[in-house]
C-alpha cells in the first residue's frame, strides 16, 4: 500500500509524536505541531496514536491512493475532497483505490493531520518517523514531501469508517488568540514597566513563523534592567551566555519581537528569555496564521498543571468516545 | 558563582551555574548534570548541558516541579566539591581560513555587518588588536579549544578559547542574522567558537571552513558510523590551518571513506590548567601528535 504525491502543498511533512532524548545534542523533539489533532486523526482511522501520518499547512496536499484505506483530517478546517467530493472533517472516511484526496482553501486554523490507516512507513529514525529538515533526519528522504513521491503505508484496517470527534472534543485558539505563559529564565532582565507592557499588549503573529519558532510583533518595545554584561554573552542587552532554550521559551532578540520555539526548536543559543508557554497551550500555536491578534496571558506553575490535567481529561474523553463505537 | 533555578513551563527546570563564561562555570554545570543523571530522579525524561548552565525537561505527571527543585537543589553542595577533573579525547579539526565559499556568503550579507567595507577576518582581526589576517589565524589556531555545549542544531560545538581571558577572542554577531552560512564554518560569536554543522541561518562571523563533516544523519562517513554527531561536552579541538590543496584532498578522502581525524584519549584537569595554561596547551598537543 501507498500513496504517490501529485502535488506537495505548500510544506507537509511526515510527523508522529516526535523523538524526545536527543535535544542535547542539538536535535529537537519534532513530531505533530497540534500533536492533538495528530494523536485524535490516528484513532480516527484505528492506528495506535503514534502512528506518522501528514502534517500540512495553509495548502493541503493532493495524494493518490494505490489501495482502500481510510484517511481522517483533523486540526485546521481545510476541507478534504475525494475525487472532488467533499469529506467531513475530524471523521474517518474511506478512499478507494484509484482515487485522489485533495483539499479546498483554509478557512481557519493553520495546519491539517492527515491519518491514514496503518501510518507511513517511512523508516524510523533516532526513534521517530518526524521530519526534522534542517538535519535531513527522518520523514520521507529528510525532506518535505514533493510531487513524484511515493510514501509507503502500513498494513491498516477500514473498521472504523465514520468514526467520528465530537464537536465539543475539538479544540481550537480562540480570538484573540489567549497563550498561557509562565514568566521566568531571565524575566529579571526586564523592567518593572517592561514586564507589565508584556502582557498588557496585543501581539500579532508576523510571517516569520514556522514549526522551529513563532514570532510575534506588535507590543511595545521591552526596556531592560541596565547591567555590565557578563563576559561571554556578548553585547546586546538581550544577549546572555549561551544556554540552552526550553521548547515553548519565548525569546526576545533586541527586545522587539518575541518568538516562541516550537517542535523543531534550537536547543540553545545567547538571547535572553522571558518565560515558557505551558504544555497545553502549545498545540494552539501550531494553528496560529500570520496576523492572528494575540494576548500572552501570565499563570502560576498550579495553574498550569490545572490546564495540563484538564487536556489530558479532554483526551482521555476523546479516546472513550473512539472505543463506543 | 551563585547557583539560580528557574522553570521553563510546566516541563522544564533551568539552572543556571553562573552569568558569565568560564571553565569552572562549565564543570560546575557538567558536576551537577553528571549528579543529577547519577541520581535518577523519577520523572526526568532529557538532560541538556549548556556552557555555564543546563535544562533538564521533566514529566509532571511523574514528579511534582517542586519536588524536582528540592532534589536537584539537594545535588548543589556535592557537585560544588568534584574535581574538575574530566576523561576526554583532544581532536585535530583542518581548517581552510579565508576560504571562497564562506568569502561568497559574507560578501552576500555585507550590509549586515558592523564593517561592510572588509570581510569577517579583518573585521575580528583588528578589534582583537591583531596586526594582521595572518597573526589572527595563527592565534586562533594557535591553541586548543574546549567544547563547553552542543547544540543549536544538530551537533554544533560551542567552544571556549583554552587561554587567559584577556588573549581571548571576542567578536560581536552580525548586526542581523545572516539567512544563510554555508555547512562547517567555522565561525565565531561572544567570546564562543563554532562549527556549523549544517547549512542554515547564523549569525557568528565567519572564518573559515573544516572539510570534516561533523553531523552525517545517513552515517555514512566512517567516523560517523556509530553515531551520527561527532562531538560532546568536554571534547578539546585543536585546529590546524590548511591550504586549498589540502582542503580539497580532505573533501576527497572523506568522499571515499579514508579521511580519519586525529584522536586521542586524554585527561583534562582544571586546576592543573590554571596553574601554567600555555604549558599544559603543550602536553596536551604533545599527546595529540605524539605516539
Amino acid at each position: 500500500m501507498a500513496v504517490k504525491v501529485l502535488h506537495h502543498g505548500l510544506a507537509t511533512t511526515v510527523q508522529d509524536l516526535g523523538r524526545p532524548g536527543y535535544f542535547h545534542l542539538g536535535i529537537p523533539v519534532g513530531g505533530a505541531m497540534d500533536r492533538y489533532s495528530m494523536r485524535a486523526a490516528n484513532l480516527l482511522v484505528g492506528n495506535d496514536e503514534g502512528a506518522a501520518g501528514l502534517e500540512a499547512v495553509f495548502l493541503g496536499p493532493k495524494l493518490e491512493f494505490t489501495e482502500d484505506a481510510l484517511v481522517a483530517v483533523t486540526g485546521a478546517d481545510m476541507p478534504a475532497k475525494v475525487d472532488g467530493v467533499l469529506q467531513p472533517g475530524w471523521t474517518a472516511f474511506k478512499v478507494e483505490a484509484g482515487q485522489v484526496l485533495s483539499f479546498d482553501f483554509l478557512k481557519s486554523g493553520a495546519r491539517i493531520c492527515i491519518a491514514v490507516s496503518g501510518g507511513i512507513d517511512v523508516p524510523v529514525a533516532l526513534g521517530s518517523r518526524s521530519t526534522y529538515p534542517i538535519g535531513a533526519l527522518g520523514g520521507f528522504k529528510g525532506r518535505p514531501i514533493a510531487a513524484g513521491d511515493v510514501l509507503p503505508v502500513g498494513p491498516g484496517s477500514l473498521a472504523s469508517e465514520g468514526r467520528t470527534v465530537a464537536e465539543e472534543l475539538r479544540r481550537k485558539p480562540g480570538t484573540p488568540a489567549e497563550l498561557r505563559v509562565i514568566p521566568g529564565l531571565y524575566w529579571h532582565r526586564l523592567t518593572a514597566e517592561a514586564q507589565q507592557n508584556f502582557f498588557a499588549d496585543e501581539w500579532r503573529v508576523a510571517p516569520e513563523a514556522d514549526r522551529m519558532g513563532y514570532r510575534f510583533r506588535g507590543g511595545r518595545k521591552l526596556e531592560f534592567v541596565e547591567r555590565q554584561q557578563p563576559f561571554g554573552a556578548g553585547s546586546d542587552p538581550s544577549n546572555i551566555v549561551d544556554s540552552c532554550y526550553p521548547y515553548g521559551s519565548i525569546q526576545v532578540p533586541g527586545g522587539t519581537e518575541p518568538i516562541i520555539l516550537h517542535r523543531d526548536a534550537v536547543s540553545g543559543g545567547g538571547y535572553f528569555m522571558v518565560g515558557t508557554v505551558i504544555s497545553a497551550d502549545m498545540d494552539l500555536i501550531g494553528q496560529l496564521q500570520p496576523h492572528t491578534p494575540t494576548r500572552f496571558v501570565e499563570v502560576t506553575m498550579e495553574e498550569a498543571l490545572a490546564a495540563r490535567a484538564e487536556q489530558a481529561a479532554l483526551f482521555e474523553k476523546l479516546r472513550r468516545s473512539m472505543n463506543w463505537q | 558563582m551563585t547557583t539560580r533555578y528557574s522553570f521553563g513551563g510546566d516541563e522544564h527546570l533551568f539552572v543556571e551555574c553562573s552569568e558569565e563564561m568560564s571553565l569552572e562555570a562549565f564543570f560546575k554545570s557538567l558536576s551537577m548534570v553528571n549528579g543529577v543523571r547519577e541520581s535518577g530522579i523519577r520523572g526526568v525524561t532529557e538532560i541538556c548541558p549548556a556552557n555555564a548552565s543546563f535544562q533538564i525537561k521533566f514529566d509532571p505527571d511523574t514528579i511534582h516541579p517542586d519536588d524536582l527543585l528540592k532534589e536537584v537543589r539537594a545535588i548543589e553542595g556535592a557537585a560544588e566539591k568534584a574535581e574538575p577533573v574530566i576523561k576526554t579525547r583532544i581532536v585535530e579539526i583542518p581548517v581552510f581560513y579565508n576560504d571562497p565559499w564562506t568569502h561568497e556568503t559574507l560578501m552576500r550579507f555585507r550590509e549586515r555587518h558592523q564593517d561592510p567595507n572588509g570581510t569577517d577576518l579583518e573585521y575580528a582581526a583588528r578589534i582583537n588588536n591583531y596586526a594582521s589576517v595572518r597573526e589572527f589565524i595563527a592565534a586562533h589556531s594557535g591553541s586548543p579549544w574546549f567544547v563547553s555545549m552542543v547544540g543549536f542544531v544538530a551537533g554544533l560545538p560551542f567552544m571556549y578559547q583554552m587561554v587567559e581571558r584577556r588573549r581571548q577572542i571576542e567578536v560581536p554577531k552580525y548586526l542581523r542574522p545572516r539567512t544563510d552560512t554555508p555547512r562547517l564554518t567555522v565561525g565565531h560569536g561572544g567570546c564562543f567558537g563554532c562549527i556549523y554543522s549544517v547549512r542554515g541561518a547564523g549569525g557568528y562571523q565567519m572564518f573559515g571552513i573544516t572539510p570534516m563533516p561533523i553531523f552525517d544523519p545517513t552515517q555514512t562517513t566512517s567516523y560517523l558510523s556509530d553515531f551520527m554527531v561527532f562531538f560532546r561536552p568536554g571534547d578539546i579541538v585543536k585546529f590546524k590551518s590548511i591550504d586549498r590543496e589540502a582542503y580539497d584532498q580532505a573533501v576527497e578522502d572523506v568522499d571515499h571513506s579514508r579521511f580519519a581525524p586525529p584522536i586521542r584519549e586524554v585527561s583534562f584537569d582544571l586546576a592543573e590548567f590554571h596553574k601554567d595554561i600555555d604549558g599544559y596547551n603543550a602536553k596536551l598537543e604533545g599527546m595529540l601528535y605524539g605516539g
